[in-house]
């Protein structure tokens, strides 16, 4: 079984300013798994998670002490360059966010502006049949984006991060703005997509954790408590902490 | 007691009248402003006015220099203002950081947005007409006119850009886009009707400034349809202005006339910005 | 083909540079206005003293025996603004409150639009609607008022204004939050006692900022004065005389055949800049104004 680390973060913290929203956090993703961070509002999930694919760059006063290593590189050195990391770190965000083109542009836009030369056509629909999302919108490709529902809406933004074909998905609880039939589909969507991606979701949602992720963080208040294989997190937590987080003796 | 409270009540209502008639008088005076006008000026409006020059006998007058003038200024600075005024905008709400030198950016431009017309003029006649020795021509003009509405585009750019959701940037980045290939994308054709909007109500202003106008030079008597950006010019507002301030009557007709042409522009052009605005806010229902 | 990731960044770079430089040109207009203004200034205080001008009641730059005192012409501006004030601002706060308080959205439909085509119509047409139908009007109930005067001018001015004043004072009354409206009706009061007791003082700061700027606009309008309100520099309080406004004068030289170099040209420098720093230190009040009494509603 070849458990290939892919993203790792060696004593990392993460403040706003001088206020600390990550401490010290050091952790192991694996190369296609789909690892779920958890945790209480504001324990710092989201800025963690937004640190991969340095989105946090766009934010005034952001700090970042330790290394965050993508394939054994530091994503922060000086000689990265943000915008290539992004091509293969891929974000699918809370609240559903296409472009307000059509659909068709929607997918083709991140791949056209990186120099892409292949079939157009052949791209969108592979991208719509690998998000679940063709069959439904198949007639209509060139219809505005903004006319979907608000799942179908995230399946696009889910088809417009793999059209990058990137390597690794970040979804900041790309469910919670959905209904629960919409939140099924992009669940058993996310479990198609390991086998060529790996995936790192932030949910506030333990049972969607618990169905849909191998591995599990959990985070409070800005530090790691524990981490580990799902099964072993939600039947025989190490930490107290976690067991009562997970039994919902606080949340 | 309820002698009193009667007294309250009645008072209150007084108010209310008082305010809706303060309120509706701006509906009269506008009535009266625009009717006094074109009763004034209706009957000198015929071809032969829109297509003569002017002249010392009120019969022969026209304003043909004139709406060429215009025209030609608007054009002009249509393309000098726009661009510098949009790349400001641009600048300063996806470029800049906020620091002490984008706020004094920002308070300089809303200080230049009140300084009086008549300054730019001051400032044109320095530095374009004597300094960079233009002369009295449509460059100059056109060059002080882009300053004086530039604050105006500015403001009116950065307005249409903030309104763009930061969701849509950020997906943007997502996909690896740089932040030029989002603005060129994705903000700007969404900001571009508001951006456009705010362009054409900084035009109907330019349109109808005078005294800068004045101060750079552009004659009160041209007989002439300008050529190029080199010759001298007349606008509708000076040539309106010029005829206002003669004695004869017949010449105060004309000026009527005249600001009956100088409104029927300015009506169609914010007719066509209120168009744009409307069939925009379809697109994009944020 | 793909271009190398430090190409770019330095097309990047490169755009960002040229946007930079068009923010720039903002700040070279406004250092060329005071450079411009200061330095021809300056020429024309080493040939009248600054007491003259800034004291002096006479105003005759022109013609001999010359003077150089400003008094007539600003007093001339300041007829204008009072005037203006007296109309924009009872009639513009009147309207301010009934468009947030009392009208209904058909009503707001109507009005907003016609304050924005009384605000949209250029100056000359209100100097001509001054000179044409309310000189007249004003010669036929006091038969002593001059042909050019002040008051039509301030008038004008003040229709001219009242627009900037109701939308500003719009603005304030309606970001009041309904929770002190409330507060007030539920203490028994009518209309009338909760709008000035309770709405007005809370809109304080916007409502004085809108009269601060209109006034400003007030002080620097041109057009208007220039054709309705005289060419006579004059220092008086009566509204129905013909004076001469800073701008007008302004006008007035530029339409001459004044050479340049000569004291009479560096006159419209020496009241340009008084006609700038007066403006400027009204916004920068207003804006003070603004920030220091902020009402703060969460």
């Amino acid at each position: 079984m070849n458990n290939k680390i892919i993203i790792e973060t060696k004593n990392l913290t993460l403040s706003y300013g001088k206020h600390p929203a990550i401490r010290d956090c050091n952790i192991q993703f694996l190369k296609n798994k789909v690892t779920a961070i958890i945790g209480p509002s504001g324990c710092g999930k989201s800025t963690l998670l937004r640190t991969f694919n340095r989105m946090n760059d766009f934010i005034d006063n952001f700090n970042i002490e330790g290394e965050v290593l993508f394939e054994g590189k530091d994503i922060n050195h000086s000689d990265m360059d943000p915008v290539e990391i992004r091509k293969r770190i891929g974000m699918v965000f809370q609240k559903p966010n296409p472009f307000p083109k059509s659909i068709f542009d929607n997918i083709i836009w991140g791949p056209n502006i990186n120099g892409f030369i292949g079939s157009q056509q052949e791209l969108v629909e592979n991208c719509l049949i690998d998000a679940g999302l063709f069959d439904e919108v198949k007639d209509r490709l060139n219809s505005s984006a903004m006319e979907l529902s608000g799942g179908q809406q995230q399946r696009l933004c889910i088809a417009r991060a793999i059209a990058m074909k990137p390597e690794v998905i970040l979804m900041d609880e790309p469910a919670s703005a959905l209904d629960p039939k919409a939140t099924m589909k992009i669940e058993e969507l996310i479990k198609k997509l390991k086998k060529s991606y790996t995936i790192i979701i932030v949910t506030h949602n333990m049972q969607q954790a618990a169905r849909i992720s191998d591995n599990t963080a959990f985070l409070y208040e800005g530090e790691l408590i524990e981490y580990g294989k799902t099964n072993s997190i939600f039947t025989k937590p190490d930490k107290q902490q976690t067991e009562d987080y997970i039994t919902g003796r606080f949340g | 007691m309820n002698d009193i409270l009667s007294r309250r009540k009645l008072k209150a209502k007084i108010f209310r009248i008082i305010a809706t008639i303060s309120t509706w008088s701006s509906i009269i005076i506008l009535i009266i402003l625009l009717g006094n006008i074109a009763l004034d000026g209706f009957s000198n409006i015929n071809w032969t006015f829109l297509s003569s020059f002017p002249s010392r006998f009120p019969h022969k007058a026209g304003i043909k220099a004139a709406i060429w003038g215009s025209i030609w200024m608007l054009a002009l600075v249509a393309i000098i203002a726009v661009p510098i005024g949009v790349s400001a905008a641009i600048y300063l709400e996806e470029y800049a950081k906020k620091n002490k030198l984008s706020r004094f950016i920002e308070i300089n431009i809303a200080n230049l947005a009140g300084v009086p017309s008549i300054i730019y003029g001051i400032l044109g006649l320095t530095i374009f007409v004597r300094f960079f020795q233009l002369d009295r021509s449509l460059l100059a003009g056109s060059l002080t006119m882009s300053l004086l509405i530039l604050p105006v585009i500015i403001m009116a750019a950065r307005e249409a850009i903030k309104a763009v959701p930061k969701s849509i940037r950020l997906g943007a980045f997502a996909v690896g886009a740089t932040r030029w290939q989002t603005i060129q994308s994705h903000v700007l054709p969404a900001s571009t009707p508001g951006i456009f909007t705010g362009v054409i109500l900084a035009m109907s202003r330019a349109i109808g400034e005078t005294a800068p106008l004045i101060m750079i030079g552009a004659l009160t008597y041209v007989a002439f349809v300008p050529e190029n950006i080199n010759d001298p010019f007349t606008t509708l507002p000076i040539q309106i202005y010029n005829w206002v301030s003669r004695p004869q009557v017949e010449f105060h007709h004309l000026a009527a006339a005249g600001i009956i042409v100088l409104l029927v522009v300015l009506l169609t052009m914010n007719a066509t910005a209120i168009l744009i605005r409307n069939r925009s806010l379809k697109k994009y229902k944020w | 083909m793909r271009l190398l990731f430090r190409q770019i960044n330095l097309k990047e770079k490169g755009i960002e540079i040229f946007l930079s430089l068009s923010a720039f040109v903002s700040i070279l207009t406004t250092m060329g206005i005071i450079m411009i203004l200061f330095t021809e200034s300056f020429q024309f205080f080493k040939n009248v003293s600054p007491v003259e001008f800034f004291f002096g009641t006479q105003w005759e730059p022109l013609l001999v025996p010359k003077s150089f005192g400003i008094l007539p012409l600003l007093s001339g501006t300041l007829i204008i603004v009072a005037g203006s004030a007296l109309i924009s601002i009872p009639f513009g706060v009147l309207t301010a409150i009934y468009l947030s308080q009392f009208a209904s959205e058909k009503t707001r439909n109507i009005i907003k639009p016609v304050l924005e085509i009384l605000a949209g119509i250029p100056t000359v047409v209100y100097g001509f609607f001054a000179l044409s139908f309310i000189t007249p009007i004003l010669r036929s109930i006091l038969p002593f008022t001059e042909v050019f005067n002040a008051a039509s001018a301030s008038i004008v001015v003040g229709i001219m204004i009242l627009p900037m004043v109701a939308s500003l004072c719009d603005d304030a009354l309606r970001s009041v939050p309904r929770s002190l409206k409330e507060g007030g009706f539920a203490l028994g009061s009518t209309d009338f006692e909760v709008i000035k007791g309770v709405l007005v003082p809370s809109a304080f700061s916007g409502i004085m900022a809108s009269f601060i700027l209109a006034l400003s606009r007030a002080f620097g309008e041109t057009m208007a004065v220039t054709i309705a309100a005289g060419a006579t520099p004059k220092l008086t309080i009566n509204p129905l005389e013909s004076i001469q406004t800073m701008t007008s004068y302004i006008v007035q030289v530029s339409l001459g055949d004044t050479p340049q170099g000569g004291i009479e040209y560096q006159t419209i420098f020496a009241v340009g800049i008084v006609l700038f720093g007066v403006t400027l230190l009204m916004n920068f009040f207003a804006n003070w104004v603004m920030n220091r009494y902020r009402e703060v509603y969460e």
